[in-house]
Parts: C-alpha cells; sequence; structure tokens
C-alpha cells in the first residue's frame, strides 16, 4: 500500500464526515417537523458520474437506493453542457426522486476551478404539497399535490422566481415550504464549501482517485459479505391489511455469485388508494433488510448498494407506476423487509428478527374552529403531523425494543413541542402492556396514544395505520404482536386509514401494535418473566398463561414491586 | 490563620486526583490515585502534600474550589440512589421511549440503553397543564397523597417529580413536593420545575431524574468532606465547580448535584480561557487530550461556549443518542474516544479504525509490556518516535518499541500490507483526523472558521498530536502551558462565581411584549443573583443576557447574547436585527419575510473573571540548545526526519526550537513538527507556531 493510501484514508472518513455536516445543517435550518424533530432526511455526495461516494447516516433507509439513483436522473434531464457554477436542481418526481410528492429532492454541481468535479444532494419530507393533503385518499398523484419535474431553482446563482411563486401557490403553508427548500439549497451548499477546502488540503484536481478507492474497497468489501453466504434461493412473503383489500409482498430471494437478486414476482397489484410504492422506494427497503443483515459496517455508497438488485413486474404494489397515487408509499415500504426476512430466514436461519409493527404508526391532525357551535375568538386552524412507533420483532437473542422504529429510521416528536405546533392535546403516549408477542425472546411493546383538540376545535385525523387484521407473525414458536386498535373515546369505531371527522370535545383513542416474538414461550428465562412482569410489560393473565408463572411466583413478584425493589 | 491567598483547586478525575495549591509563595500541584471508596481520602492526601510543598497548614487555606467526576460516574456506573419519578398519568414511559428512534441503524441486535428508573419505579398522578401554562385537568390533594403513600411503601430514598408543561407552570409540581415533604420528611425531593424548566419532556424529565438519582449520594459525599476537612483544621468556604464553568455553594451543589456533571472538563475550559485572556486572544480552540477521551472546546473573547443540553453516559462508541439527554447549562465541548490509550484496528473496508476502545491503564498500549496486545495511539506515538522509551512519565514507565512494532505489525500491517512504521503512521493519521473532524464539524455548527484560532493544547496526550492538528485544522499557532498536566484543577482557581437561570416562554416578534420581557428577565437576574451573593457577599456581580431565537416554525434556535441595555429596554426591531446578525453568520443567507420568535430567556449571574496576570513580554534570544537528536516522523513530509530533543526545565524564555524537535518534561511531549518552531514565552507557555516565510527555501 503506497502513502497515498493513508492519504485516500483520510479523504474517505472526511467525505463521510462531509455529507454528516451537510445533514445537520438541513436539520437546524428547516422548519417541517418531520425534517427538523424526526429525521425524515438524506444527505450525500457524488462524483462528476452521479456515483454515490457517501451518504449521512444522520437519516432514514428509504432514501437509501432512491437517493443514489437521482443524481443520473439530474444529469440526463438538465444536461451536463447546461449545468454552471451556482444553480441547483429539485424536483418532488416520486419516480425519480424518492418515491412521493411529500420528499423534495435538490441537487447542486460542485465546480472546482471552473470543471466540474461532483454532486451534492439531500432529500426532506415536507408537511405540506397542496392537493388533498398528505393521506391515502388520492385516486391517482395527479391529486396528491403540486408536482414539481427536475428543473433548475437556481440558473447560476439565481433563484427563478416564477417557480417559487407557483409553489407558493400551491400549498397550504408556504412560508415553511420555501423555508424548507431554503434550507436544503443551503445544506448543499455547505457541503460543497467542505469539499474544496479538502480538494485544496489534498491538492486534488478531481475526485476520480478517491473515488475509486472508495468504491473499490466498498464493492471488496461487500462481495466477500454476498460471497460467503450460501449460493441458493428462498421465498418469503407477508400480508397487511392494505386500504380496502389485504395486500401480500411475496419475494424470491437468490444468492448468486456477486449479487443478490431480490425479485417480487407474485405480489399483489396497485392499490386503488395512495399506499402504492414505486420501485425506488422498494428497492431502499430491500436493500436495507439484506444489508443490515449481512453487511452492516460498510458504508452506503454507488458499490456497496450495486450488488443487491431488485426486480419486481410493473404494475404489482412494489412497482406502482405513474400515474399511481403513491403518497402512502412508506406503508408498503416499511413491510418490506418484513417480506425479505421471510426468506433470508430460510438462507441463513437465525440472523434476522421475527415481525415487527412494521410501518410507522402516523397521522395528521387537521384542527379548525368548532362548527357545530359558536367557536371561540381565539381559535384558529393548524395542520400538526405525528410520526409514532410500535413495538420491534424480537431479534434471535434480544428481545425487540419497545416503541422504536424499525425498519424507518426516524424519531418521534416531543409532545411538549407537538402541542406547541397547533391546538391539539396529546392525553396519553406509553407503552402499551401485552402487546408484544410472547417468545423465548419477547415482541417489542406497541404504544398507546390519545388524542384530542383543545376547547373550541374540531378535527379531521388522517389516519396511516396497519396491522389491524394482520398482526406481526413469530418466528420459531414465538406468538404474533398485538394489533392496531382505533376508536373515539365514546365508543364510535374508526378506521385505520383515511381521513375521519372528529366532533369538538371528542378524542381518539389509538392502540399501536406490538412485535412478535421469537422461540417458543415456554424456553424463556423465569428471571425475565418476572422482570416483565414486574415492571409492567406483561400483566399476571399473560405470565401465567403464556409464560406459566404461578401464582405463588405472581404474588411474589407483586409483593417484591410494593416494597419498591427491583428485578 | 485562614488566608485568601492561599487557595486550593481539587478535581476527582477517573484515575487521578489533582490538588493545586496557589500561596504568595507560587503554585505547588500533585496528582494522587483517585479512591473510589473514599474519594475524600485522596483528597486530604493531596492537600497535605501540597501543604508540605507550600510550607502551609490546612488553617491557612482561604478558600478551596472542588469538581469532580463523581456524579457523571455515578450515572455512567448506575451507583444512584432508591428513586422514584412521580409523572403526569399517561406518560409514565417518557424517559424509557426516548425519541423511539435507533441511533445506529445499521445494527440489528442493538439495545437501547436502560433508563435510570425502570418502570415500576414510575407513578403516576392525574392533572393535566397545557401549552399555553393553563390548568387543563386539575390535581387533587387526594390523589397525589394515594401515590405518596405508595412511594412511602416502596421505602424510595429520593424522588423526582416531572409533569407535562412544567416549565410553565410549576403549580402541580410544587403541590406534589408539598405532600411529599409532609409524609415523607427525610426524602430528597427534585422536581423538574426547578432542576431544568426546558420545553421538550424527554430531556427535563431525564434530567430531574438523574438530579434525585445522585442527590443522597453527593449530599452525603460533600457532608462527608466537609467534616473531613474540619478534622485537619481547615476553616474556610468549599465551593463546587459546575458543568457551567462556575462556581456555586455547596448547598446549592448538593440541592442540584446534577450541574457537577463534566466539571472536570469545565475546569480545562476556564484553564484555557485564563491563559487565553492572559495572551490576549479572542479566537481559541482548547484541545484536552488524555488516556480514554479528547475534549474540544471553543473559546472566544476568553469566555468558553455554553450550551443548555449535552449527553452523559453514551453506551455505544461514544455515539450521538446513546447516552441519556441533560438539560443544563454547560460548557460546550465535543468529547470523542481518542485518546492515548485508545485501539486500532482494520474493518471490513480495510480501512484503519481507532477507538473508541481504549486499553486504560491495564493492560494499556502493548508497548507497556503489560499483556496489551493491541495497538493503541501510544504504540504509534512510540514507533514514530514522538515518545522517548526510557523517559515517558518522567521515566516511571519504561516502553518497549518491540511490542508496539510486533502489535502493529499483526493487527494492521499483515492486512494492508504495511511496515510497522507506517501502520504506525496510518494509526496516528487517523487519530488525528477524527480529532481535526470533530473539531471541524463543531466550528461549523457555530459557524466558525477556524483558520484564524489559536490552539491551546493540555492534558498527557495533547502535545503529542497538538502539532499535526494544527496543520490539519490550518492553524497558525499553538499553546502549550506549564502545569498542563493538572490544567483543570488550576481552572477551578480561575472561575467565577456564577448560575445561570434560564425559562422557556414562547413569544413571536409579531406579538413582542416588552413590559413582560422586562419582568421575565428581571426574575430570572433576581434568581441568579440569589446563588451568586450566598457564595460571595460582596463581590459586584455582573449579568449577562441571552435570548434563543429561530423562525417561527423551525425547531432549533440559535443563541443570541444580548446587552444590557438591549435587555433592560427592549425593542422588536433590535431582537431582529440582532437575530438576523447571528443568523446569516450561521446559515450563510436569512430566509426573508418569516414570523420571528423568541423560545427561551436566559440570565448569567458571575463575579467578574479573574483579571489575566500580566505576561512580560519577552524577546527572541537565540536557538534553544538541544541535548540530543532522534528519528521523528514528520506526517506532512511522510517521512522520518531527524528531530533535536530539548528538555522544557532547561528551555529558556526567549529561546527558539526550530522544527523538527521533541520537547520532553515530565507529564507530556511536545512535538514541533518540520512546518514550526517552539518558543518560550513570558509565563513558560510553549508556543508551537508556522515558522516565518522562507522564500520556499527551508533553513
Amino acid at each position: 500500500m503506497s502513502q497515498s493510501n493513508v492519504a485516500y484514508q483520510i479523504m474517505w472518513n472526511r467525505l463521510i464526515s462531509v455529507v454528516e455536516e451537510q445533514a445537520q445543517a438541513l436539520v437546524r435550518t428547516a422548519f417541517s417537523t418531520s425534517v427538523r424533530e424526526a429525521g425524515d432526511l438524506s444527505a450525500g455526495v457524488y462524483d462528476r458520474e452521479g456515483q454515490m461516494l457517501a451518504q449521512a447516516v444522520t437519516g432514514t433507509p428509504g432514501h437509501v437506493n432512491a437517493m443514489a439513483d437521482a443524481v443520473a436522473h439530474f444529469i440526463r434531464r438538465i444536461g451536463r453542457e447546461t449545468m454552471y457554477d451556482g444553480d441547483v436542481y429539485i424536483t418532488n418526481d416520486p419516480w425519480e426522486g424518492t418515491g412521493h410528492l411529500h420528499d423534495i429532492t435538490m441537487v447542486t454541481p460542485s465546480f472546482y476551478n471552473n470543471e466540474l468535479v461532483g454532486f451534492f444532494a439531500c432529500t426532506a419530507h415536507i408537511v405540506d404539497i397542496g392537493g388533498r393533503g398528505f393521506g391515502a385518499d388520492a385516486q391517482s398523484v395527479y391529486e396528491e399535490g403540486l408536482y414539481i419535474p427536475i428543473l433548475k431553482f437556481a440558473d447560476r446563482g439565481k433563484v427563478d422566481e416564477t417557480l417559487t411563486r407557483i409553489i407558493r401557490g400551491n400549498v397550504r403553508e408556504p412560508d415553511q415550504l420555501i423555508g424548507d427548500i431554503y434550507a436544503l439549497a443551503t445544506c448543499n451548499e455547505i457541503g460543497h464549501r467542505r469539499l474544496v477546502d479538502m480538494m485544496e488540503e489534498f491538492g486534488l484536481r478531481d475526485l476520480d482517485g478517491i473515488a475509486a478507492f472508495i468504491l473499490d474497497n466498498s464493492r471488496r468489501a461487500t462481495l466477500d459479505a454476498i460471497n460467503a453466504l450460501p449460493r441458493t434461493s428462498a421465498e418469503g412473503s407477508m400480508t397487511m391489511d392494505g386500504f380496502d383489500t389485504p395486500i401480500t409482498l411475496k419475494v424470491n430471494v437468490r444468492v448468486e455469485q456477486d449479487r443478490i437478486v431480490t425479485d417480487f414476482a407474485g405480489t399483489s397489484g396497485v392499490d386503488k388508494k395512495g399506499i402504492n410504492c414505486p420501485l425506488v422506494y422498494t428497492k431502499a427497503y430491500a436493500c436495507y433488510a439484506l444489508k443490515v443483515a449481512i453487511a452492516p459496517e460498510i458504508p452506503n455508497n454507488a458499490a456497496s448498494l450495486a450488488p443487491f438488485e431488485v426486480t419486481a413486474p410493473e404494475g404489482t404494489i412494489v412497482n406502482a407506476l405513474h400515474p399511481a397515487p403513491v403518497a402512502l408509499r412508506h406503508i408498503v415500504g416499511h413491510f418490506v423487509p418484513d417480506a425479505v426476512f421471510d426468506a433470508f430466514d430460510k438462507i441463513v436461519p437465525g440472523l434476522v428478527p421475527a415481525e415487527g409493527a412494521g410501518c410507522l404508526c402516523n397521522f395528521q391532525v387537521s384542527l379548525r374552529p368548532r362548527t357545530d357551535a359558536p367557536a371561540p375568538p381565539d381559535a384558529r386552524r393548524a395542520e400538526v403531523l405525528t410520526f409514532n412507533s410500535g413495538g420491534s420483532g424480537a431479534r434471535p437473542g434480544h428481545d425487540g425494543m419497545n416503541a422504536t422504529a424499525f425498519p424507518s429510521g426516524v424519531m418521534t416528536m416531543p409532545i411538549e413541542a407537538t402541542e406547541h405546533a397547533g391546538p391539539v392535546i396529546i392525553w396519553r403516549k406509553e407503552l402499551r402492556p401485552d402487546s408484544g408477542g410472547a417468545g423465548k425472546m419477547r415482541g417489542g411493546l406497541g404504544q398507546y396514544m390519545d388524542v384530542g383538540a383543545r376547547e373550541g376545535h374540531e378535527f379531521d385525523i388522517q389516519a396511516m395505520f396497519d396491522r389491524g387484521d394482520h398482526p406481526a407473525r413469530g418466528r420459531r414458536g414465538g406468538a404474533a404482536g398485538a394489533q392496531t386498535r382505533i376508536a373515539q373515546d365514546d365508543g364510535t369505531p374508526m378506521r385505520l386509514k383515511g381521513k375521519q371527522f372528529v366532533a369538538h370535545g371528542r378524542r381518539v383513542e389509538m392502540a399501536f401494535p406490538g412485535g412478535a416474538g421469537y422461540g417458543d414461550p415456554s424456553e424463556r428465562a423465569p428471571e425475565q418473566v418476572k422482570r416483565d412482569l414486574a415492571r409492567g410489560y406483561i400483566s399476571a393473565e399473560a405470565a401465567a398463561r403464556d409464560y406459566g408463572l404461578s401464582a405463588d411466583d405472581i404474588a411474589e413478584v407483586e409483593a417484591l414491586v410494593r416494597r419498591g425493589e427491583t428485578l | 490563620m485562614a488566608s485568601s491567598s492561599n487557595r486550593l483547586g481539587v478535581d476527582i478525575g477517573g484515575t487521578f486526583t489533582d490538588v493545586v495549591l496557589e500561596t504568595q509563595g507560587g503554585q505547588f500541584s500533585t496528582k494522587v490515585l483517585t479512591t473510589y471508596a473514599a474519594p475524600e481520602d485522596a483528597i486530604l492526601d493531596g492537600m497535605g502534600q501540597v501543604c508540605a510543598k507550600g510550607g502551609v497548614t490546612p488553617g491557612d487555606i482561604g478558600q478551596i474550589i472542588h469538581g469532580t467526576t463523581l456524579a457523571t460516574n455515578a450515572l455512567i456506573e448506575r451507583r444512584g440512589a432508591k428513586t422514584a419519578l412521580i409523572t403526569t398519568e399517561g406518560f409514565r414511559d417518557v424517559i424509557e421511549m426516548r425519541t423511539e428512534s435507533r441511533f445506529e441503524q445499521y445494527d440489528l441486535n442493538l439495545t437501547l440503553p436502560e433508563p435510570l428508573l425502570p418502570r415500576e419505579r414510575r407513578f403516576t398522578v392525574p392533572g393535566r397543564v397545557d401549552a399555553t401554562g393553563a390548568v387543563l385537568v386539575d390535581l387533587p390533594r387526594a390523589e397525589v397523597e394515594a401515590v405518596v403513600e405508595r412511594i412511602a411503601e416502596g421505602g424510595f430514598e429520593s424522588v423526582a417529580v416531572g409533569l407535562i408543561h412544567s416549565y410553565l407552570n410549576p403549580a402541580h409540581e410544587r403541590l406534589v413536593r408539598e405532600v411529599l415533604r409532609a409524609r415523607l420528611p427525610d426524602v430528597s425531593i427534585s422536581i423538574s420545575s426547578d432542576v431544568s424548566p426546558q420545553m421538550r419532556e424527554y430531556e427535563r424529565f431525564n434530567t430531574v431524574v438523574a438530579n434525585a438519582y445522585i442527590k443522597p449520594l453527593m449530599a452525603s459525599y460533600l457532608g462527608r468532606l466537609e467534616d473531613r476537612l474540619r478534622g485537619e483544621g481547615v476553616d474556610c468556604p468549599v465551593f463546587l465547580m459546575h458543568s457551567g464553568g462556575g462556581i456555586i455553594s455547596i448547598g446549592d451543589a448538593a440541592e442540584f448535584p446534577v450541574r457537577l456533571v463534566e466539571s472536570g472538563p469545565a475546569g480545562g475550559a476556564v484553564f484555557a480561557a485564563h491563559i487565553a485572556g492572559r495572551h490576549g486572544l479572542s479566537k481559541v480552540l482548547s484541545f484536552d487530550m488524555g488516556g480514554t477521551t479528547a475534549k474540544i472546546c471553543l473559546i472566544k473573547d476568553q469566555t468558553p461556549k455554553t450550551s443548555r443540553v449535552f449527553e452523559v453516559a453514551r453506551t455505544y462508541r461514544f455515539k450521538k443518542g446513546s447516552g441519556m439527554p441533560i438539560s443544563i447549562p454547560v460548557i460546550d465541548m465535543v468529547e470523542i474516544g481518542a485518546g492515548g490509550g485508545s485501539l486500532a484496528h482494520v474493518d471490513a473496508m480495510r480501512q484503519i479504525r481507532v477507538g473508541p476502545e481504549s486499553a486504560g491503564s491495564e493492560p494499556g498500549p502493548a508497548c507497556y509490556g503489560r499483556g496489551g496486545a493491541r495497538p493503541a495511539v501510544t504504540d504509534a506515538d512510540l514507533v514514530l518516535g514522538k515518545l522517548d522509551p526510557e523517559n515517558f512519565a518522567g521515566g516511571t514507565i519504561s516502553l518497549s518499541p518491540a511490542a508496539s512494532e510486533d502489535a502493529l505489525r499483526a493487527q494492521i500491517g499483515e492486512t494492508l500490507e504495511m511496515e510497522a512504521s507506517e501502520a504506525a503512521f496510518g494509526v496516528a493519521e487517523v487519530v488525528d483526523e477524527n480529532m481535526a473532524n470533530a473539531a471541524r464539524v463543531h466550528a461549523v455548527e457555530n459557524g466558525e472558521d477556524l483558520s484564524d484560532y489559536t490552539m491551546i493544547a493540555f492534558g498527557g496526550a495533547a502535545p503529542l498530536h497538538a502539532g499535526r492538528l494544527c496543520e490539519k485544522l490550518g492553524i497558525a499557532r499553538c499553546l502549550v502551558p506549564p502545569g498542563a498536566g493538572v490544567g483543570s484543577a488550576i481552572g477551578f482557581l480561575r472561575a467565577p462565581f456564577s448560575f445561570e437561570a434560564n425559562r422557556s416562554v414562547y413569544m413571536r416578534l409579531k406579538a413582542f411584549d416588552a413590559d413582560r420581557i422586562k419582568a421575565l428577565l428581571a426574575e430570572l437576574q433576581a434568581e441568579a443573583t440569589g446563588f451568586v451573593r450566598s457564595c460571595d457577599a460582596q463581590a459586584p456581580i455582573l449579568s449577562e443576557f441571552k435570548v434563543y431565537m429561530r423562525y417561527s416554525g423551525q425547531g432549533w434556535e440559535i443563541p443570541i447574547p444580548l446587552t444590557e441595555a438591549q435587555a433592560m429596554a427592549p425593542d422588536a426591531g433590535t431582537f431582529q436585527r440582532r437575530f438576523e446578525e447571528e443568523y446569516t453568520k450561521l446559515f450563510a443567507r436569512i430566509v426573508a419575510g418569516m414570523d420571528i420568535e423568541i423560545t427561551v430567556w436566559a440570565v448569567n449571574a458571575t463575579t467578574p473573571p479573574t483579571p489575566p496576570d500580566a505576561l512580560a513580554n519577552v524577546a527572541a534570544t537565540g536557538a534553544a540548545a538541544a541535548d540530543g537528536a532522534r528519528p521523528l516522523f514528520d506526517p506532512a513530509e511522510a517521512a522520518f526526519t531527524q528531530a533535536a530533543t530539548i528538555s522544557r526545565p532547561a528551555l529558556q524564555r526567549g529561546q527558539i526550537a526550530q522544527g523538527p524537535a521533541v520537547i520532553v518534561e515530565d507529564e507530556t511531549t511536545i512535538i514541533v513538527p518540520t512546518s514550526r518552531e517552539a518558543m518560550c514565552l513570558g509565563d513558560g507557555c510553549i508556543d508551537v507556531r508556522l515558522r516565518p516565510a522562507t522564500d520556499g527555501a527551508a533553513p
């Protein structure tokens, strides 16, 4: 290894820190809660050909492959010959960006000594893009909001005012969206400045050498991981509620020399409602599932992602084509890892977890002054989006994680921050006992959430839940997790998906799903059962029924807890 | 007889307890091993040693200032009291559910850190305050009494109270405290609206729980310490260094022990700030590198940067999110797992990785010859010629270069086809790059460009790496002060009495209410001043005003310092102008036409800082006398060069050593790269700076 290899090692580290900084700048300057509190974003740096060299670990896996592919689309649409220093490009094309109109992707060409040396790109989930609002109710992408094809947001530093006026005129929160677009442009700019610093320090004229170093080493490490697997294939499937009719994901995972092919032939067709998934987003989560299982340490870049090939027949729900509605593509996308794991567990048993809650338990409330009686003068309108999580699936050697996002990488919002965002009241947000599937390893607990409005307001709730009829399935004898429930506090039933009205004074009570168990519950260590009982993760009834804990043991645990002791 | 000119600084660290005595006769210091079972033992031992050196008795000491990692360690090691939490019905699991996210997305077997209190120790009461501070649901006293009865039955020693939106309206928390006091007078109580009145329930609840958890332990330790000191004849007040870089009374420290977390590193930052003052430096990067971690802090205008939240007890490779957030005023620094003992390996991408795993003192780096087979940063430093194997730690430990070479070859060289020296170069470069990256990210987060900063380096390992770090960061000048090995304890003696009071109150500039602001700031000023007054009845007290602002709709606010005049006669136009100035500095451009809001108000009351002692200017007197030469690897040149070795005690004021050179002292070694020269200044600081330009021809 020559001297320059030490320098390349340093440069690779540096590029990873550059994109991390790019992502942090976005969090700090963004307006949408989905970006600034929940981290639903991504940032990356690319070589001149549009190959991704590094991606920030801040952010969520849903953008992984979509981001890797996006810059090539920008190069094709804009054309290299019309790219200039100071340009910034934009799109929210679900098929050339990251899967729905609510993700804005921006790309900035990086010029050094008047030569195009690479690109910076970033993506963020914004709260509103007009149309019907964030939800599954649209029949086609045309109803889901404003579509921005790949075009120049800024040309040689000059922002396209016509475009910003069109955007402002088509969305519910124009200040917030324009603020977010500026935040995206700023974060690319910060990445570019740091890249220039690095090139000066190391005396580089282009990125060819460092790009080859990164991609060669990543490719070799990835292929080593793949070629260590048994050369075989396996089928997997999983079924979810869907909007009106259940959806089944079918998958075949095939390990070959130097690649893994994941194919979704046999999967349900596109739905009438907006839960369809463009292939870019399916690829992201299929690839994430395999990568987290076999090559977790290898950073994401063009070479480490390329050997994970993902195919699906056109018109299946995991390869929905324009103009299918796709706003809530995350619901199907977040279940992709469970389907892939079902197959992969047959290739390498004992590595992947049982099924978990899957999709995030998100809802958006649209609050307004009450209409059934005179509203107080300070009543107002507001859009409030929250991200929440059920339990993750139990692992071969660990319980599932309670109320923790998997496979998504986003955070929840503090309820005190949410209550400042609009006249909403979160009455309850806490763990849901007995919701984790029993097993040698227990599934993670889901959570309860109760939501209402301040005096003088009524609201619509846009529900985005699943696992009502299809709870997380256990593995190797583990039991299923608890199902999702939703109703109003007076017992009025509600649907798990779609926009629904909630009258003045009413609350919506939700119970989010638990993860499934792993292994036979009778093999669970008794001290873990007792600990779960002491903590109230499980009730005395469940301890006796699912794990066979004796009445004496239960009484002993209860007495210990009364004395303030822990297990 | 106690004299105000005799002052004692005591820093209890993970390995050593550092004691520094200052008298009119000079400065006397010692390091003794920390005595975990009874930390006061080491203090008495060290105090005895420095008193003997300084020719005074403990009764002559006029002031003792103390900082300690005991609070931090109690949180990391979970050695706190039997503690309960009382919280709002529906929110029992806030400290367990955290942010509902995974801090490492690529680990299927990730386990989340356990909350300080398991679920069975968390109790709920009804009652609810809304986001305006209004009471939505009353809290009946009888309901509180019922919960307190269960706490009595559980035999808890300490209780934390954290209710939703209590930072806006503390009435319910105070009611709970009142009921607890009446029923359980001996139980220690902490309420979140006193400990950390900040928005965001996870951080606030976690902070009050941490405070309650360590309160009995710290109160008992501080009580014992006072008794033992009295027993030795000490007859002066004892003060505590807090994480914000100031000092508070022992009583306030016992009430709010969570404020003592990271007080040692805070002392280090104060130390660097004081050196900055003496040299008239307005932009300083303090770099403190020890055996396990490196701490980096920005010091502008001789004042360390402060923050309102930090994370303690990271459980997963120092990774952000794997610890617990504590929201208290704190000196803002980055701490990364990079020290002399940090271990190196090669990962699947054939990349060299260093830290955060550390060899510690047992077995230590391979060169210690105590059975360590994995190469540490110290091994790389030895192979590169930065350390003298026969003269490490004042000659007390003999190092084996052969063992270092073997470890580097076996663990790094074989995989990467490198010689031991090249592997050592790689390890040193990676750890230096890790620290440089941390410094860069920290600077960018604060809108600063490091190229016009001066570095101040202290801690055992810092002077070995500071020169290369300066090259990487484009920093022209680095000072290595005398006493660098006990820098934090010296810093305690330079810290002012100070206390920051703050409050979350939302206000948009559109709804600017000058009268309300005046009242709020006056209240915060009175609260902060009260704390300082309890420490010092005489000294003048300065007030520093700061607000946190953002565009309405953003989630992260930026700090805006205000002058007293701006704070006392508040005006929306001025607030907007100040915000836009600071925002532009951080993020390049403002977002025109957006509404702006203020979220947090803070007043820091402080006694005036110790004026910098006079610095005798020294003219260059000539070249330093070398006592030998040895091969030293220069990373910028990527080659070994012959470096002069110089003894620091022999280096006279005004003498200059040209790089490459190695300046050796008992606690550390200063590396002067080829690109630099080092001059001994009037106060004994070694100034390692870029050599003057010489038309490209190296001398």
